[in-house]
């Protein structure tokens, strides 16, 4: 089959490689109709994720039809059903499961061992995303292996185009989550650092979670435009400055709720610490650039809210604790659990309250994916949600 | 925003440069007492291990992902202090023969970072001339953002995912009446 497979630094190819198998008998086959490249991706491509091996299929945003079920996934999947496959492989058994941690479960990264060591505890098996995540074959292919697929699924009604819910498996419940867990009062102010396809899905989130003000920070200024359409009052962190627009639109007092949507890739524009930040992360002294959370915990209204859902992958520097601290700031972040909001979610596109289609700005056929990822990154071309048909 | 596309020709040029400071920068640093006899300009050691460091840092930027113009304009300021220094000591200098050749590498840098920082602005002008898309129309919602506003506050969210009620950002409400209330609550469920 075709997948795109990872080589190295800015090096993702179209490669021809063997099928997937069933190899337990939680397991099933999908045959994808359509997957996207998501943020997270840009971090394996830009190579800032540790624990990638040339040969790894990515991906982990897809869908498609089940075309083969093990014998212990037969009663919860039938061949033939259209299923989104959440990012997070989660057995549903462990205690983090059956507290809806999905994403934390403790049985489904099968190397559990390494994810002890490197985080103390393992997390959940993840699709293309390292081999500190299981290394599962990822989605960016013609074919995927699912394991315990008995769970790990979100049966999809007929009625819908694989464009209104393939989002179900990652960056609408990541949107969703990151303003849930800021459990947002009609009184709040959400400000959202970045305006890619998470940012996007956050602020339809914050609306529709009955936020007063939701103010988006980016500098592109067509994503800046896709913010604005979508009920934020934006801020381009180039030609103003944040901290001063955060605290004129809030009468002094800072965001209640402030949510990192972008990352360990920051930008910033010519400030010392991202210099500093620039610098070390070139001769690796460290490995993410933190200016954004290092501007969250600047503005933040003391006694308010952190929500990260931005991935981070190691270490950072020059984190202004004591400022974080004496605050009282609550901190929320994590990968997304997928599945425990998205029988909600996919209620609300159905019923017509979101499409989440809005975000898709080129769609093309797999293998035209390796230059779509510089496209993307760049955000050449209006580029803001890439969708890939193998 | 600036605009810069981390594969393009004048980038790969860009990074080609990046690698020539952080070894130039090295070299200087670690030799540039050898370098400093070998151009009769002993008295300038520091000046050149402190120029080290400057290639090092510009090198540093132009290899970190980011816009490559500022440090290249960087280089070309750098460029222009080295032929200064080289200039000055090669008066009265028996060896200003080998200062001459170092002041023709330095020209030649400068050549090349001149074309690269050309090249990078042009590709900058090719990116503003596209058309920015209009995605003003793109809410995702089926009616105006201000119906939609709290349209889905009885969502189902887990009490995990709750802020304490105390740490809410309600109407101010005094600490008791707010103990009031919880005690009131607890009464009654
Ligand atoms: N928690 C999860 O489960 C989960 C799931 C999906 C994605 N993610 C993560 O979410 C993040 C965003 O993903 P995306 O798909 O939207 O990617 P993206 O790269 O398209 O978006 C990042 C945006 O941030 C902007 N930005 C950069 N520096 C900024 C700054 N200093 N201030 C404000 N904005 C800035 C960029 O211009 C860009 O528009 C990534 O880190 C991704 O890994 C997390
Ligand atoms: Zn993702
Ligand atoms: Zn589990």
């Amino acid at each position: 089959m075709r997948a795109l497979v990872w080589h190295g630094a800015n090096d993702i190819r179209c490669d021809t490689v063997p099928d997937p198998k069933i190899e337990h008998p939680r397991d099933a086959i999908v045959k994808v109709t359509t997957c996207a490249i998501c943020g997270s991706d840009l971090h394996l491509h830009d190579n800032f994720m540790p624990g990638m091996e040339k040969g790894d299929i990515v991906g982990h945003e897809f869908m498609g039809e089940v075309m083969e079920v093990g014998a212990e996934a037969k009663s919860a999947l039938k061949i033939g059903e259209r299923v989104v496959v959440p990012f997070t492989i989660w057995c549903g058994d462990c205690d983090q499961c059956k507290r809806g941690n999905y994403s934390v479960c403790e049985r489904s990264n099968r190397n559990k061992a390494l994810a002890d060591k490197v985080f103390g505890h393992t997390t959940a098996g993840l699709f293309g995303y390292t081999h500190l995540t299981g290394g599962y074959a990822g989605g960016q292919a013609e074919y995927v292996r699912v394991p315990m697929a008995d769970r790990t699924h979100i049966k999809i009604p007929g009625g819908l185009t694989d464009e209104q819910v393939l989002f179900l498996g990652d960056i609408f419940p990541t949107g969703w989550q990151a303003a849930a867990q800021c459990d947002i009062q009609p009184t709040d102010t959400v400000a959202i650092w970045g305006c890619g396809p998470v940012g996007q899905m956050t602020i339809r989130s914050a609306i529709l979670l009955g936020a007063k003000q939701v103010i988006a920070i980016d500098r592109v200024p067509e994503r800046l435009a896709m913010a604005k359409a979508g009920g934020a009052i934006t801020i381009n962190f180039e030609e103003e400055s944040v901290v001063e627009r955060l605290n004129e639109l809030t009468g002094g007092k800072g965001p209640e709720k402030c949510i990192d949507a972008v990352g360990m890739e920051a930008h910033a524009t010519a400030t010392i610490d991202s210099m500093m930040d620039r610098a070390k992360q070139a001769l690796m002294l460290e490995s993410d650039r933190a200016h954004v959370l290092r501007e969250m915990i600047y503005v933040c209204r003391p006694a308010g809210t952190l929500s990260i859902p931005g991935v981070y992958g190691g270490l950072i520097d020059k984190m202004p604790f004591g400022m974080a601290m004496n605050k009282g700031l609550t901190w929320r972040m994590g990968q997304t659990h997928v599945n425990r909001w998205t029988d909600d979610l996919l209620n609300r596109i159905q019923e017509g309250q979101i499409d989440p289609s809005f975000v898709i700005t080129h769609t093309v056929p797999l293998d035209q994916g390796p230059e779509m990822y510089k496209t993307f990154r760049d955000k050449r071309d209006g580029c803001i949600k890439v969708v890939l048909k193998p | 925003m600036a605009y810069y596309n981390r594969s393009s020709t004048g980038d790969n040029l860009a990074r080609g440069l990046g690698w020539f400071s952080v070894g130039l920068g090295v070299a200087e640093l670690m030799a540039g007492r050898t370098i400093a006899r070998w151009m009769g300009m002993e008295d300038k050691t520091n000046l050149i291990r402190a120029y080290g460091v400057r290639e090092i840092t510009a090198g540093v930027g132009l290899l970190a992902l980011g816009d490559p113009k500022p440090w290249i304009w960087s280089r070309i300021a750098g460029d222009a202090v080295d032929m200064a220094t080289l200039a000055a000591g090669m008066e009265n200098n028996p060896r200003a023969g080998n200062a001459g050749i170092a002041f023709g590498a330095v020209m030649a840098a400068t050549a090349l970072d001149i074309v690269c920082v050309q090249k990078l602005h042009q590709e900058e002008a090719y990116y503003r001339s596209l058309p920015v898309p209009d995605y003003s129309d793109r809410s995702g919602f089926p009616r105006p953002v201000s119906a939609m506003r709290g349209a889905a506050s009885d969502a189902p969210i887990g009490e995990d995912m709750r802020t304490p009620k105390i740490l809410r950002f309600q109407p101010a409400q005094s600490q008791t009446a707010q103990n009031q209330i919880a005690q009131n609550q607890t009464a009654t469920s």
